[in-house]
């Protein structure tokens, strides 16, 4: 009877997806309306062919009978991997794009402007909201004692809802679909469906916390309800917007100008607040207690910065918009929010570095640790950086400048990358029920690979981002502008190229993550153990 | 991982307190002093509570920051001159918005010496009162574009969207030569000015039910009533912009880059000191 209702289901989708298709009076709309049309119809045969069947799952290898619901969290590794390689290739090559112009093809679908928001995408949202999704399933099961809640489907919902989100802006993206919004540019339907599917997270992850047997719910997991929430807020909030038609992909933003502005960065800055920060506070709650056997630091810390940082966070938006047509009095009480916020930041770099008291002799032998523990430290690096270049004279240079991107950069991959990277090493083994990683001395190389590419990035953009500031503003003795805008563009080629062999030695250190988790799961790693592994 | 014979674990260095010298108790379980601790653990049992009370203290700021701006006075300058864009200015900003030029050119130039030498008057936020959604960027990879109407002849820009290096050989920008190739309709403009309408942005009824014909006088005034257009929308600027017959993407991203900034009158503008 379910499996009649659904195929109907299906069958009706399929037919109102090729309508839409029919119907749409834009090139993206009508790609989008046919791949759904496509979609519905591939799981309309797939339900017919199971119908009455068995559930089967493509997941080969021995796994671990936990009792918990890990065949997302795996699915959910796979994916974070494979967005994570694509992120990076991205991002590497607008990279080059923006040293040799090029590359840009004169292709509409290959030029910098769509590619850009590709790859910011790519990255926050594909690789590292996978991340999020993945882990927090995983830790909650086990900081709560009790399986997720909601069942499998709705796991597998959020998790194959959330791949369809990525995949219609990505697609968007490349065809000229986007608000504009940074970070925020896919489409109305796009956030109609992601609000759906966020909703159903918020879901499985409150009520498995309902229905834990711990008593208390421990810390990561407020970190990561925290995220959940608030990313709903921001993202209902954000994308306001009034469709041109229902059968077209464009829409208008309710918020205008300077009330718009305050609203995006109120939402781009507790995307990183939240999702970035906080949820990724949430991993580093679990997985470096974990790796390296010790208890957290302190329990009270984690109350007063949890409470200090969450409040705070929300903000510091205003410090985007300094000097602008804000109001004087909104972007003074972000500056001083911001510079606050440095204390609640640290208070969680402290957390996170002192669990190591009396296990520093790990980051000898374990390089495992060593990614999660220097993730922490370039967190602290970024969220002092941060601050500073929130106050009003910093950020007079630094706005507009390669200095935000790159301090964006050693927060993105320094923190986030590298504890994700922590992270995959400790999970995939787990996962799959190795006894250990295929080669810890490949490991190793990702590390190292990743922390030059981070410092090449990183040092590179502060060259050309303070080089750029003091260049539109230097004057002569007469008090005219010394540099035409050209003369800075062409100053910053070489730290360019620089940048982005950087990222080239990020993305080669993530491919060889990909071919060591790959060998870990397939079970290489058991053969190759008896191998004497060279520590660093 | 850590089973490789130059690991020595914690539990075999006497100089460190292993975890196994703790006491059974997690942390989280020892009976907790203090006020805050103690009423702490009720929200930490009780994940509605949880919920709840961070979903309160991450609200507080967004509400403080940003309900003011919509009732403040201050907050957008009384100009004179400001007004919605025409149908063609508007396709054209949907053209810089769909080929992400936010991504590299800012339009907000800020209140610094430098800014204002380079660019021209610092930006009001009435300049932007009409944009759904702004487009003031985060990022100068290239130049600010606030004020860029009426800096370069329509011809400069036609050769520079073709190919940026035939006139500046240092720039990085992409070429778009596909904007001159590609025929653009008025069908949608209508429906893209109803949704503006609906978000606050002042188009008449006579707007809307000459939107169409606007699109095409702006672009070959030849066609059409430019004096009806210049009331409709004062200082619009009506040429073939793109040099060829029909309208073509490029007429109207031409047409929206010449006409930004040139709205506000300044010499009847008069800065608000408290704002």
């Amino acid at each position: 009877m379910i499996d009649a209702a659904k195929i109907a289901a299906l069958g009706i989708l399929t037919l109102l997806f090729a309508m839409a298709a029919n119907w749409g009076t834009d090139l993206v709309y009508q790609v989008h309306a046919l791949l759904l049309a496509l979609l519905s119809a591939g799981l309309f045969i797939w339900s017919i062919r199971r119908a009455g069947g068995r559930d089967r799952y493509a997941i080969d290898g021995p796994r671990p009978e936990t009792g918990y619901n890990d065949d997302v969290v795996r699915a959910g590794v796979i994916a974070t991997t494979l967005w994570g390689v694509v992120g990076f290739l991205a991002g590497t090559y607008i990279a080059f794009q923006l040293a040799f112009p090029l590359l840009n093809w004169d292709l509409p679908w290959t030029s910098f402007g769509r590619l850009r928001p590709l790859h910011t995408s790519a990255v926050i949202f594909a690789f590292g909201g996978n991340a999020l999704i993945a882990t927090s399933f995983y830790i909650v099961q086990r900081t709560c004692a009790a399986p997720l809640w909601g069942g499998r489907n709705l796991a597998w919902f959020v998790f194959w809802g959330y791949q369809l989100f990525i995949v219609l802006a990505a697609t968007g993206y490349v065809l000229g679909s986007t608000q504009s919004k940074e970070y925020a540019e896919p489409e109305w339907y796009v956030d109609l469906w992601l609000t759906i599917v966020w909703v159903a997270y918020l879901a499985i992850y409150l009520g498995t916390i309902v229905k834990r047997r711990e008593p208390h719910i421990y810390v990561a997991n407020w970190f990561f309800l925290a995220f959940i929430v608030t990313i709903a807020m921001l993202h209902v909030v954000n994308n306001i917007a009034i469709p041109v038609s229902i059968w077209s992909s464009q829409s208008v933003i309710l918020f205008p100008g300077v009330q718009g502005a305050m609203v995006q960065w109120w939402y781009g800055h507790n995307a990183v607040g939240f999702f970035l920060t906080a949820g990724f506070l949430g991993m580093m709650y679990y997985f470096i207690p974990k790796q390296a056997d010790r208890p957290v630091y302190s329990y009270k810390l984690s109350i007063i910065h949890f409470w200090a940082l969450i409040f705070l966070y929300i903000w510091a938006g205003p410090h985007h918009l300094h000097y602008t047509a804000l109001p004087d009095w909104a972007q003074v009480l972000g500056m001083v929010m911001s510079i606050i916020l440095w204390m609640p930041s640290w208070g969680g770099m402290i957390n996170g570095l002192m669990t190591l008291q009396g296990a520093w002799d790990k980051l000898r032998t374990d390089p495992v640790l060593r990614m999660l523990v220097v993730s922490v430290g370039f967190y602290g690096m970024a969220t002092f950086e941060g601050p500073m270049m929130s106050i009003r004279s910093v950020n007079s240079l630094s706005h507009y400048t390669d200095w935000t991107i790159g301090h964006v950069h050693s927060g993105a991959l320094g923190w986030n990358g590298m504890i994700t990277f922590g992270a995959l090493y400790y999970l995939v083994p787990r996962l799959w029920n190795r006894e250990r990683l295929y080669s810890i001395s490949l490991v190793s190389w990702h590390f190292w690979l990743a922390t030059i590419g981070i410092v090449l990035y990183a040092a590179s953009m502060w060259v050309t981002g303070i080089m750029e500031g003091l260049m539109w503003r230097e004057v002569d003795a007469q008090g005219f502008l010394v540099n035409s805008f050209a003369d800075t563009v062409a100053a910053k080629f070489p730290m360019y190229v620089v940048r982005a062999l950087g990222g080239a030695l990020f993305l080669t250190g993530a491919l060889i993550m990909a071919y060591n988790l790959w060998k870990t799961a397939v079970g290489a790693g058991e053969t190759a153990s008896a191998r004497p592994v060279p520590a660093e | 991982m850590a089973d490789n014979d130059k690991n020595h674990g914690a539990e075999q260095d006497p100089d460190v307190s292993a975890a196994s010298d703790a006491s059974e108790e997690a942390a989280h379980e020892t009976p907790q002093r203090g006020w805050v601790l103690r009423n702490h653990a009720l929200i930490e049992r009780n994940a509605f509570l949880l919920l709840v009370f961070s979903l309160i203290v991450v609200s507080i700021g967004g509400i403080v920051q940003i309900v003011p701006l919509f009732y403040l006075d201050n907050t957008i300058e009384e100009v004179d001159g400001m007004r919605p864009y025409s149908p063609l200015e508007l396709a054209g900003r949907n053209i810089y918005v769909r080929e992400g030029c936010y991504v590299c050119h800012s339009q907000m130039i800020r209140v610094m010496r430098d800014e204002v030498q380079r660019y021209g008057h610092y930006s009001l936020a009435a300049e932007s009162m009409y944009d759904h959604p702004f487009q003031w960027g985060s990022k100068r990879t290239g130049p600010d574009l606030a004020r860029i109407g009426g800096r370069y002849s329509d011809d400069w820009h036609r050769a520079h969207f073709e190919n940026p290096r035939d006139l500046v050989p240092e720039s990085i920008m992409p070429a778009y030569p596909w904007l001159a190739r590609t025929p653009i309709g008025s069908e949608n403009i209508e429906a893209v000015m109803r949704a503006n309408r609906a978000s606050g942005v002042p188009y008449t009824d006579e707007m809307l039910a000459e939107a169409r014909a606007d699109f095409r006088t702006q672009a070959d005034p030849d066609t059409g009533d430019v004096d009806a257009l210049l009331t409709r929308y004062p200082k619009a600027q009506a040429r073939n912009f793109d040099g060829t017959p029909g309208e073509s993407e490029l007429d109207a991203v031409i047409a929206y880059l010449q006409m930004l900034g040139t709205l506000v009158d300044f010499s009847t503008f008069e800065p608000d000191a408290s704002r």
